[in-house]
């Protein structure tokens, strides 16, 4: 039995017991808040064999501290404060730092207030095993709890709450341990790491140990290793560099007080959002706020003032008449900086940096001069005044080797140079390595540690090489960090949830007090088949229909019992939810779950007994549901076609079969149910996809390009899939209205189709109605050209780039009037089939079964804010997931057209595809190859007539002649792919070869 | 969601400093008030409750009065400024129908009433400031108040309220851990151990109802421990004064004379 207590507040204290503050609610009222503190004599120092401490659990902090320090020859205990995680995560992590670490409450949660990502890397350094990381709950100890004295700030309050803790630690041990006068010189020092100089000066007033990191850093063993970590953040003091900075003045203005930004956005003239930047123009970005539907346009890099992609940003919005259109020339920084010094650190300004500053000049000088834009397209423009939140990560980039001082293999010496990011979203980053010539041609991974005023370029260092450009390794390694996939291999305490049995489990001999077969049904018997791409291994969900005598449909869509064997709240539950989707690279699968269950134990295979989660309807012939049932089932199916088995199959008039007239009933069914869908107003959306067909005999060849290809029966599955989502989602959200895990699609604000019914109107004299999903969808119904069958598509593909995209969410977190699925036209919505790869399944599952009182609901699954917070994790892992799908797919299409832009010799031959054009700017035209699925860039050499009302670009010919191209033509390319002799990256270029050749 | 507060850190501590296991602070005055034949002041973390009560008297209204055993009946006021929000609760609302309501059920078995028909037997309410666990600082501070006003009850009555933060049960919550998680209060009978109320605000699984109620059961016998000391000790004062020639509860002190001076509103 536990011990239950009652706590004690000494009422003397209550300054240090009761804390009062004001808070706003979601109603806008200030309410006053009274919270109590309970301080206690019982919180553990961590140390081994301390004498005054209560018993201790789990791994403590070795007696003696660690060794290996020259200034602190009987050992020392490291203290680090906020800063030092913010900005040396990386050096933290290093597994040659390995002194014991006393994390204070102070520090973690002011870390988990600044930054998610950083306290969940700090988190997993508490429980690593290789780590020594005690956490000390200072504040609620009653000899180092703080209280903010009036006018301090928070900042300084948390300081000297960190050096109250380390005082009381000094304190602390020479009472422990220190009882024999002879020891007290052999005491181990507890250091104070920070680099606020300020910080170290009142430490060294009060007497206690202290440090910066780098000083710390060069008196270990392995100093020069690690001193490559470190990062460039918090060195203000010491590098001599920021007087010379200084010396040269700002480049950007200075970020306004914190304080001025919250009371700005909160009293209406600032407002708050994520900057995203224009991958074709890196001198533009722009912000979304909620008061305006345009976003807002941030020009220049000085008006950008140091944003970074993702970062949320605080802006102020110029009077309208200075509102701007989004640029239409394509600004590239490779080219514009190209010959950018990265050393900064020289005593003037040097040419070739103003030379960088006079071409950025012209760039935007060109901008501006365009004439003043249609007042429909001008949209708030502004600029950054402060940042409320830096979202900076891990980037893949290339080291560009033109920026490098030396580049003799053996040279050692400190340089800066650029490293060149991947995602065309972010800036260059300048870091300082020893390295810099063996990482020339590798794939290498970069953080951004700061972004002075007066540096024109972020800061940052190198954290690890992926590998060379281009291998696959690198390239598939980049791609997983680039958009944080994870991928470790799921570790033992995550395997041992699945059944002892391994690939020998099956499902066990009926039995009803078998807790297998417990409240199952036995649909053994039951025609069931799957229908799934070739070559499909996880097989979730499957389907059956017949007749009945009443003339009705039964029809069944059966899908693997995921949440058998995935429990709630253990290790592989917890991994599942972290990564929240299965990721589908072209050559690589990374799962959610051990393969174990996806290709074996939940594969519905054929012939095989399975355990599934059924949903059963009794149908009308013309597809009206007469009812609907859920049931936890054994199946065992009779087949498991590929669509096109299936399709044929089902054309083919000999085969009388029960499988086959189950085939042709449920597709019958569908075609009537995606009638109705129709009706309602779902759109018929197109995504460029294309298939990788990779040749598995040979290890670096790829490959060949193709369109995916829809049959009848891909739509069969479709329906199914979609009825049972739908049929689930209605019943979870009946029994569980406030946790209820569903799916839904926003209507996109009509703004975001304004360009694209300008451009349809004024090219092609088409109207395209945004009023509603189902008059959208009537209208791209009737955007045909009939010399032009790719048109709709091409239509539809643009028109799904205005939209939003799908979310899930927790049903008692938003508007009952919100639910609806704007792209299915279905009120309500959630995901139930495809519990091998999606979490959101998974808690969808558990959901149904607690609503057929199969089983009790988890706790959790019952607390909205539980289900919140699931769910904004899947939500962005699959975002992310999508996106590296994508990433992935384009790196072998620039494999394939590498390999067939080359001969038998090896020398690059042509490839030429047809394109058709779906911007235009004012030095090039934006083009689409649907055959590869690919988007590209031709830029104009020459000087070009640019008509931004019409959407044309009109390029003089020699003979006085002009060609005129206008979005939506239909165009030729030639397409290269060339390695940027910079970055040694491969670059996809295209050329225009018809109707006119841009080569020349 | 970076700034919200964690209901269950790492370390074990909930977000005042408390363990799972451990209630709030409990103050618990028992000085005479007023007019009234018996009453409690009931403080318990920042949640405080006045219970004041008359009677056994007789019944007022006819309608109210019962033949063979004595009415009780029970008035809850929210003070406006017992939450930072002010609002004003009426009388007639629902919040305030069912907290009443629910006292009103849970002594009805508990108090002696056959030993008092046709007369009636008043409850006031009056909660002072709220962070949590109203309800069960309602009830003790009601068996406190009943037991000074001498009227007899079969046992004590100790409530607490407890949730379950993921898998892990709680005792005690504040309205920031309310907020959060499934929660329940129990009222328990600890001589008996006779469950005499359980209210459930939220849904929760089976298995960890059966955990906490467990352990809310036994935090009702802490509870009993901590009453009875305050009972025992007003107890003893009561005869020190009486063998000192002082008129019995006289406040010996001047936070005794304010509270004397408010008693009747
Ligand atoms: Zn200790």
């Amino acid at each position: 039995m536990v011990e239950i207590t009652i706590r004690k507040r000494p009422h003397a204290e209550a300054v240090a017991t009761q804390r009062k503050f004001f808070k706003k609610t979601a109603r806008g009222k200030v309410v006053k808040v009274l919270r109590e503190r309970y301080l206690r004599e019982d919180v553990p120092c961590g140390i081994s064999h301390c004498t005054i401490c209560p018993g201790m659990p789990g791994t403590t902090l070795p007696t003696s501290g660690g060794q290996g320090h020259k200034s602190y020859p009987h050992g020392h205990f490291i203290l680090p404060d906020t800063n030092v995680f913010l900005h040396q995560m990386d050096l933290m992590e290093a597994s040659q730092l390995n002194a014991p670490v006393i994390l204070l409450q102070t520090v973690l949660e002011e870390v988990r207030h600044r930054s998610l990502p950083l306290y969940n890397r700090l988190r997993a350094l508490v429980k690593a095993e290789d780590k020594q990381f005690w956490v000390y709950y200072n504040e609620f100890r009653s000899e180092t709890a703080c209280i903010r004295l009036d006018g301090e700030t928070p900042n300084d309050r948390n300081d000297r709450s960190i050096r109250k803790a380390s005082d009381w630690y000094k304190s602390h041990i020479s009472q422990v341990f220190g009882r024999n006068p002879q020891n007290i010189s052999t005491l181990p020092t507890v250091l104070l790491l920070t680099d606020d100089a300020a910080n170290r000066k009142f430490c060294d007033a009060e007497g206690i140990p202290n440090s910066s990191v780098r000083k710390y850093v060069e008196g270990l063993k392995d100093a020069t290793s690690l001193l490559d970590l470190l990062s460039a953040a918090g060195e203000t003091e010491i590098e001599p560099t920021a007087a010379l900075v200084a010396g040269r003045g700002a480049l950007y203005p200075e970020y306004m007080p914190q304080a001025n930004l919250v009371a700005g956005v909160k009293a209406g003239h600032l407002h708050q959002g994520h900057f995203n930047a224009n991958p074709y123009n890196y001198l533009e970005g722009n912000v979304t706020v909620p008061a305006h539907t345009k976003p807002v346009l941030l020009i220049g890099r000085e008006h950008m003032n140091r944003a970074v992609q993702g970062d949320v940003v605080v802006v102020e919005i110029f009077d309208e008449k200075e509102w701007k259109a989004p640029a239409d020339a394509v600004v590239d920084q490779e080219t514009t900086l190209k010959n950018d010094d990265p050393d900064e650190s020289e005593e003037e300004p040097d040419d070739e940096n103003a030379l960088a500053e006079e071409r950025e000049r012209r760039a935007l000088v060109r901008e501006n001069a365009r004439k003043q834009p249609a007042s429909s397209e001008r949209q708030p423009t502004g600029r950054v005044v402060g940042i409320i939140k830096r979202n900076w990560r891990a980037y893949v980039c290339h080291i560009d080797s033109t920026s490098l001082a030396s580049s003799s293999a053996t040279s050692l010496s400190l340089q800066s140079v650029f490293a060149t990011p991947v995602s065309r979203f972010l800036p260059r980053i300048r870091l300082r390595t020893r390295q810099a010539p063996t990482l020339i041609g590798q794939k290498i991974l970069v953080t951004i540690d700061r972004w002075d005023a007066t540096s024109r370029y972020p800061e940052g260092h190198f954290v690890r090489a992926l590998g060379r450009a281009e291998s696959k390794e690198a390239e598939q390694e980049s791609l997983m960090l680039e958009f944080e996939v994870p991928y470790r291999p799921f570790g033992k305490a995550i395997l041992d949830c699945l059944p002892p049995e391994g690939e020998q489990w099956v499902v066990p001999p009926k039995d009803p007090n078998n807790p297998a077969w417990r409240n199952r049904e036995d649909l053994r018997d039951k025609v069931i088949c799957s229908i799934d791409p070739p070559g499909c291994q996880d097989i979730d969900d499957a389907l059956h229909a017949t007749m009945l005598p009443n003339g009705n449909i039964e029809a069944g869509v059966h899908i693997a019992d995921v949440s058998y064997f995935v429990l709630p709240d253990n290790p592989m539950d917890a991994e599942a939810a972290a990564r929240g989707t299965t990721v589908y690279l072209v050559d690589k699968r990374i799962d959610m779950l051990p393969a174990l269950l996806g290709t074996n134990l939940c594969s519905l295979r054929p012939h095989v007994e399975r355990l599934a989660f059924s949903v059963i309807w009794e149908l009308t012939p013309d597809a009206q549901i007469v009812n609907v049932r859920f049931t936890k089932s054994v199946i065992a199916s009779k087949s498991a076609f590929t669509y096109e088995e299936a399709q044929i199959r089902k054309d083919d008039p000999h085969r009388q079969d029960e499988l086959t007239q189950g085939i042709r009933l449920l597709n019958s069914i569908a075609i009537k149910l995606r009638q109705q869908r129709m009706d309602a107003g779902a759109l018929n959306l197109a995504s460029p996809e294309v298939k990788i067909h990779l040749d598995s005999a040979e290890t670096s060849g790829p490959i060949d390009v193709e369109q995916k290809q829809m049959l009848e029966t891909n739509s069969l599955v479709e329906e199914f899939m979609l009825l049972a989502n739908i049929s689930v989602a209605k019943k979870i959200q009946e029994t569980f209205p406030q946790s209820a895990v569903l799916r839904r699609h926003l209507p996109p604000p009509k703004t975001n189709f304004e360009k694209l019914q300008d451009i349809l109107l004024k090219r092609k004299g088409m109207k395209l109605d945004v009023s509603s999903s189902g008059a959208l969808a009537a209208s791209l119904d009737k955007c045909v050209d009939s010399a032009f069958p790719a048109f709709n598509t091409l239509v539809r593909i643009m028109a799904t780039r205005c939209m939003l995209s799908a979310e899930y969410f927790c049903s008692g977190s938003v508007g009952r009037d919100t639910f609806g699925h704007y792209g299915l036209a279905s009120p309500i919505y959630t995901h139930f089939t495809s519990p091998i790869r999606r979490y959101a399944d998974v808690l969808a599952h558990r959901q149904l079964a607690a609503a057929i009182n199969y089983a009790s609901l988890h706790a959790t699954l019952h607390s909205k804010t539980h289900v919140e917070q699931v769910l904004s994790v899947v939500n962005r892992r699959h975002r992310m997931a999508q996106m590296a799908s994508r990433a992935s797919v384009e790196f072998y299409v620039g494999l394939a057209l590498k390999s067939r832009g080359a001969d038998k010799d090896g020398k690059p031959k042509e490839v030429q595809e047809e394109a058709f054009v779906i911007r235009t700017f004012r030095n090039g035209l934006g083009v689409f190859v649907s055959k590869l699925g690919l988007e590209g860039l031709v830029l104009f050499k020459r000087e070009i007539k640019f008509d931004a009302e019409n959407y044309t670009v009109t390029v003089p010919q020699p003979k006085g002649k002009e060609v005129t191209v206008a979005v939506f033509d239909k165009v030729t390319v030639r397409i290269t792919v060339e390695k940027d002799r910079n970055t040694q990256r491969g670059v996809v270029k295209m050329v225009l070869v018809e109707p006119v050749d841009t080569s020349t | 969601m970076g700034s919200r507060v964690e209901i269950l850190n790492d370390g074990g501590y909930r977000s005042d400093g408390r363990r799972q296991f451990e209630l709030r602070d409990i103050a618990i005055d028992l000085s005479r008030h007023g007019q009234a034949d018996g009453s409690a002041m009931y403080t318990q973390g920042l949640t405080e409750v006045l219970v004041t009560v008359f009677g056994p008297r007789e019944a007022k209204l006819r309608s109210q009065t019962i033949h063979n055993r004595a009415n009780i009946n029970v008035e809850v006021n929210i003070a406006a400024f017992s939450t930072g929000e002010r609002r004003k609760r009426s009388r007639g609302d629902k919040r305030i129908l069912e907290l009443g309501a629910a006292i009103k059920s849970t002594f009805e078995p508990v108090i002696q009433t056959h030993l008092y028909p046709r007369s009636q037997i008043d409850i006031f309410v009056q909660v002072l400031q709220q962070d949590g666990g109203l309800l069960s600082a309602a009830i003790n501070a009601t068996t406190l108040a009943l037991i000074t006003a001498g009227i007899p009850l079969f046992d004590y009555v100790c409530a607490v309220s407890s949730g379950v933060h993921s898998t892990h049960a709680m005792l005690d919550l504040t309205t920031l851990e309310e907020n959060d998680v499934p929660h329940l209060t129990v009222a328990v009978m600890p001589r008996t151990g006779k469950i005499t109320l359980v209210t459930l605000e939220t849904r929760l699984h089976s298995d960890r109802f059966e955990e906490v109620f467990r352990i809310a059961c036994e935090a009702g016998k802490v509870l009993h421990e901590e009453m009875r000391n305050a009972i025992k000790a007003r107890t003893s004062a009561l005869a020190r004064a009486m063998g000192e020639g002082h008129p019995a509860g006289a406040p010996s002190n001047r936070e005794g004379d304010e509270d004397f001076e408010m008693g009747d509103d």
